[in-house]
């Protein structure tokens, strides 16, 4: 799987979760929040090391907001892994990158 | 890792530390910033400022700037002049002896990460919580520590802004431009905020004050869906059906890692005499973790500056 952090729009969401064979952990963004740039470099770290584990994967809620609504996403940044198109783990605020890799490594 | 003695480590990358920093990069003394990781409170890289909004207030800046450009503008103003920044927070400071050492990742670790001749701490202060059952399991999930993070999903709800100082004030106007309806819930019967911010908040139509009233319960199965009032002059309590609770009562002081090390007083603020200097030797503070009175970008970059030049003096005196 090739590393680096992908872009999801509303057209390409729930195929690109479906068709997964890894989990993708997708961050719930938008251009305005502090906290969400401070975490991106930290993911993109994640897609370079883990990339054989599981795909990151962007959203950016101004331009796809009925997709955050769908998953009930009421702060940003909000980070929901997908195993096979479903959520299974959700990290709600930014953290620092050993305490994000904490909360997501079990589910991986 | 590494085991070589930093001349001086500036612990905090708030406008405090990174003023610090653009004085002692200039000074040659090849300042080292930790500046923390990042977090949805103001506990963060770049500090409190990453949280907000407009700056009006910063001269220099005649038509104000976005907090968190003008604290990229203070770190690259910083590195400019060789600062190095690194992404860490530190788990334990050792002060007991020079050079003083400083952990980062595991606190047990027998070597420190770093150790330094100098350190300055300007790790600010966080945001007090209600402290309230319920409270952190609906963070994210209409309980908020941050309005310009979170407001754009509070469109067309009800909202309440606990506290009566400037960041309540500032939280609640910004909050207007998503919300149906801003009630601020005040434990007095006037405000705490500057004269301008108060001025705005009361001429807001979409505004109303809930005076004298505190939240006594936060209720909500999943997501929030009110709080219960409480008036603290009859006792009468009534609730107020909000889909968002924002939270701005004040601030406490960043300085668990420290305590029993440096002199604090009762709210565990670092107390500073003659300029920036602590009661251990070589150590100095710096913006609002010593500051229980002005709090402004402004007072804490001018700490800053004094807290270079006093470990700059300092350093110079030991050689």
């Amino acid at each position: 799987m090739a590393n680096g952090v992908e872009i999801l729009s509303t057209s390409s969401f729930d195929e690109t979760l479906a068709s997964s064979d890894l989990p993708v952990l997708v961050d719930f963004w938008a251009e305005w929040c502090g906290p969400c740039k401070a975490i991106a470099p930290i993911l993109e770290e994640i897609a370079d090391e883990q990339g054989d584990r599981v795909r990151i994967a962007k959203l950016n809620v101004d331009d796809n907001p009925d997709i955050a609504r769908r998953f009930d996403v009421m702060s940003i940044p909000t980070l929901i892994l997908f195993k096979e198109g479903s959520p299974e783990a959700r990290v709600v605020g930014a953290k620092g990158k050993g305490q994000l890799v904490e909360e997501i490594s079990p589910h991986l | 890792m590494t085991n070589d003695t930093h001349k001086l480590i500036i612990v905090g990358s708030g406008p405090a530390g990174l003023t610090a920093a653009i004085y002692a990069a200039r000074a040659s003394l090849d300042p080292l910033v930790l500046e923390g990781e990042p977090s949805s409170t103001t506990d963060q890289p770049g500090g409190a400022l990453m949280t907000t909004t407009e700056v009006e207030n910063y001269p220099g800046f005649p038509d104000g700037i976005m907090g968190p450009d003008l604290m990229l503008r203070f770190k690259e103003q910083a590195q400019r002049f060789g600062t190095d920044v690194t992404m860490e927070k530190v788990s334990r400071i050792d002060l007991s002896a020079r050079p003083f050492r400083l952990w980062v990742g595991d606190p047990d670790a027998a070597e420190p990460t770093y150790r330094a001749e100098a350190v300055i701490i300007s790790t600010g202060a966080r945001p007090v919580m209600l402290e309230l059952p319920g409270e952190q399991e609906l963070v994210g999930h209409g309980v908020s520590t941050c309005a310009t993070c979170d407001g754009f999903f509070f469109r067309d709800h009800d909202i309440a802004v606990v506290g009566g100082g400037d960041s309540a004030m500032e939280e609640a106007l910004f909050l207007t431009k998503f919300a149906r309806s801003v009630t601020i819930v005040h434990r007095r019967d006037e405000l705490r905020a500057s004269k301008i911010m108060q001025e705005r908040a009361l001429a807001n139509d979409t505004i109303t004050f809930a005076w004298n009233s505190v939240v006594d319960a936060i209720e909500g199965d999943g997501s929030l869906s009110g709080v219960r009032l409480r008036d603290v002059q009859t006792d009468e309590k009534r609730d107020l059906d909000v889909t968002g609770l924002f939270v701005a009562i004040g601030h406490r002081p960043n300085t668990d890692i420290f305590k029993g090390q440096l002199a604090m007083d009762d709210g565990g603020y670092i107390v500073v005499d003659s300029g920036s200097r602590t009661d251990v030797e070589g150590v100095f503070a710096c913006g609002d973790v010593q500051d229980t009175v002005y709090r402004q970008a402004i007072t804490a970059a001018g700490s800053g500056c004094m807290a270079a030049i006093d470990a700059e003096r300092w350093l110079e005196a030991q050689d």
